[in-house]
């Protein structure tokens, strides 16, 4: 999908280091124009560095953020919108209010009737940001980051604590705005939105960039088996597992396999009941894991 | 390159924040009525002592002249005959007699000083000497308090009305939202010091006016140059807000730093009193500050008529002082934590 197409935005050798501590660690990006492209990463990968970087927000230790080819000026600003993961608005000013503030910040302004409309938020312009529940803020923070009619649209953790409601309504505005042609970087905690979401996905550990492809490519490149799962207490009492590949699980039995008709038979062989067995194919979660491990993260 | 449009963006969003918070503009209000209020119930009782004042070389003595004890007479040697017989018109000295010279100044509507020249006649002390009646109404406390008690309130309002903003919107991350858009540093800051500005002064004329109508002080001068006076003094004072709230993002920290601002000023602007007999070292400090120079300019207008060239020279010292706090301020301010 990338062939022949120039990268919207670069990244080449980028470092970043606060003391200590080196967050980001040489990377090297490529984010093709209209694409969706999402930073995936445990807590501390250097996800949000990297994106503040990309943003213009940080100027990095090292390396450098290429626009249209260029390095970073002081007009990115005008071409990017960007929903922080954590982002306050002024006390006593109104959504609206706060709309129309932003809109004057920039030379160049979308429609704001069909910014409201789009982000579905004209209930919301006369109530104060501090009184909208989780998914009032981010449609929000979202018409916000778009009242420029940005090229590029960053969105740091979008749907990070809003339940499946809102979480499902912010995918669609997302696919919406990608729809429109604009460049949209994410980073993201959760696999079925990335894998929802995102063209290209690039997956961060200790600072630096340990996959990248598009989805459908990185599993394939990962993985050549399925995962057969079964409920712990259809295994009968002492059935050896012969050849089968088990994981197991404190509900479930997990069995990898290459083979999904062989393994069948086997089951059927041992007296095992297939009526809860589910069989899938390998997610982007598998995948994350399998890249990063299974060690807790702060 | 400065924008009008983002400066009035963020002028509007402030001035917006500001108004619709109620308790905190109440209390912008109401503090200093407050304090003046309260300053002119425990200081307009009358004084139990006569006080008289002196010029001219010799030591006077009150048995001599008056025939009374001591201890109820204050003797107070004046250097300056001007500004002596300036304290007679505002009841300030009872009477005021220059022996040498053979003249006295009393003036006719002080009841002490009428009580004190009744003494002197009748003691023989003044016979011979020439009788200078001056004019002018008693200079209460609260009179002289007043443009102090008003500037204070300008330094409370600018020092922390900018530095708890600021800090307040870095470590909520507001500052940071607003990096992420167009909008430059001194746009930004600019807009914060003009909505600061406005609103001292709009709430200060608000709060000049009722005094006014309630509590009947003394204005001498022009309210036009009161208020330019005000004016230079609030923006020099929210430039030095705006220093101290450029890096930090701790509210506790921004709080002990504007305590460490705010209450030299406090104690050695000649808010609440004269500065005169401090020492030497001590009267240089109050000179460098800039709430000494808004006080001082306000009280000469307020209360000796001063004109343009008589405060010019604060006025001078209090815009260089501004813009040595604006520069340092741009230079250090930082947008996140």
């Amino acid at each position: 999908m990338t062939q022949g197409q120039t990268a919207l935005m670069q990244t080449r050798g980028l470092h970043m280091r606060f003391g200590d501590v080196h967050a980001v660690r040489g990377v090297d990006l490529d984010i093709f124009p209209g694409t969706c492209f999402g930073l995936l990463g445990p807590n501390g990968a250097g996800k949000t560095t990297t994106i503040e970087c990309l943003e213009g927000i940080k100027s990095p230790t090292a390396g450098e953020v290429l626009y249209r080819g260029e390095p970073l000026g002081p007009h990115f600003a005008e071409d990017a919108g960007i929903m922080f993961q954590q982002t306050a608005l002024q006390e006593f000013v109104t959504a609206g209010e706060m709309l129309t503030m932003f809109g004057r910040l920039y030379q160049r302004n979308a429609s704001l009737d069909a910014l409201i409309d789009a982000c579905q938020i004209r209930d919301l312009l006369g109530r104060e940001p501090k009184k909208l529940s989780g998914g009032q803020r981010q449609r929000l923070l979202l018409a916000i980051a778009l009242v420029n009619d940005p090229s590029v649209v960053f969105l740091d953790e979008p749907t990070t604590g809003l339940d499946p409601q809102a979480r499902r309504n912010l995918w669609a505005l997302i696919g919406d705005i990608k729809s429109k042609g604009v460049t949209v970087v994410m980073t993201t905690h959760y696999m079925d939105e990335a894998h929802a979401l995102c063209d290209q996905i690039a997956i961060m550990d200790h600072g630096r960039v340990i996959a990248q492809d598009t989805p459908d490519a990185l599993l394939a490149s990962t993985f050549d088996d399925v995962i057969m799962q079964l409920p712990r207490a259809d295994w009968p009492a002492g059935t050896e597992a012969h050849s089968l590949q088990i994981t197991e699980g404190p509900e479930q039995l997990q069995i990898l396999t290459q083979d999904v008709n062989a393994s069948i038979a086997h089951l059927l062989k041992l007296g095992v009941p297939l009526r809860n067995l589910r069989i899938r194919s390998r997610n982007l979660e598998d995948l994350f894991i399998e890249l990063t491990g299974r060690e807790l993260r702060n | 390159m400065f924008n009008p449009k983002r400066f009035y963006a963020v002028l509007v969003a402030r001035n917006l924040e500001f108004v619709r918070d109620y308790a905190s503009l109440g209390w912008g209000l109401l503090f200093p009525v407050f304090i003046v209020i309260g300053f002119a119930f425990i200081f307009n009782g009358q004084q139990a002592l006569y006080t008289l004042g002196t010029v001219g070389d010799g030591k006077v003595s009150v048995e001599d002249l008056l025939g009374l004890d001591e201890a109820l007479v204050d003797i107070a040697p004046q250097d300056d005959l001007e500004a002596a017989i300036r304290k007679v018109e505002r009841h300030g000295l009872d009477l005021l007699i220059e022996p040498a010279a053979a003249r006295y100044w009393i003036n006719p509507e002080s009841p002490n000083g009428a009580v004190l020249a009744k003494i002197l006649k009748a003691e023989g002390s003044v016979v011979g000497l020439k009788r200078l009646p001056v004019s002018g109404d008693a200079l209460r406390y609260v009179d002289w308090a007043l443009p102090g008690v008003l500037a204070m309130n300008i330094m409370f309002a600018a020092l922390y009305g900018i530095g708890f903003v600021i800090v307040r919107y870095r470590k909520m991350g507001v500052l940071k939202r607003l990096l992420a858009t167009p909008v430059s540093a001194v746009e930004f800051l600019s807009a914060q010091l003009v909505s600061r500005l406005m609103l001292i002064l709009v709430v200060n004329t608000i709060l000049f006016v009722g005094l006014w109508l309630t509590v009947d002080f003394r204005m001498e001068g022009s309210p036009l140059l009161l208020l330019l006076i005000f004016a230079i003094g609030s923006t020099s004072l929210i430039a030095l807000g705006l220093l101290v709230a450029a890096r930090i993002s701790s509210e506790e920290l921004a709080n002990g730093l504007l305590n460490v601002a705010t209450w030299p000023m406090m104690l050695l602007s000649e808010v609440w009193f004269s500065m005169a007999d401090a020492a030497p070292w001590l009267q240089r400090v109050a000179d460098a500050l800039p709430l000494t120079h808004m006080t001082r300019s306000a009280r000469a207008v307020m209360l000796d008529n001063a004109g343009f060239t008589d405060v010019l020279p604060s006025l001078l010292y209090l815009v260089g002082v501004t813009a040595a706090l604006l520069i340092a301020g741009a230079l250090l301010f930082r947008w996140e934590t």
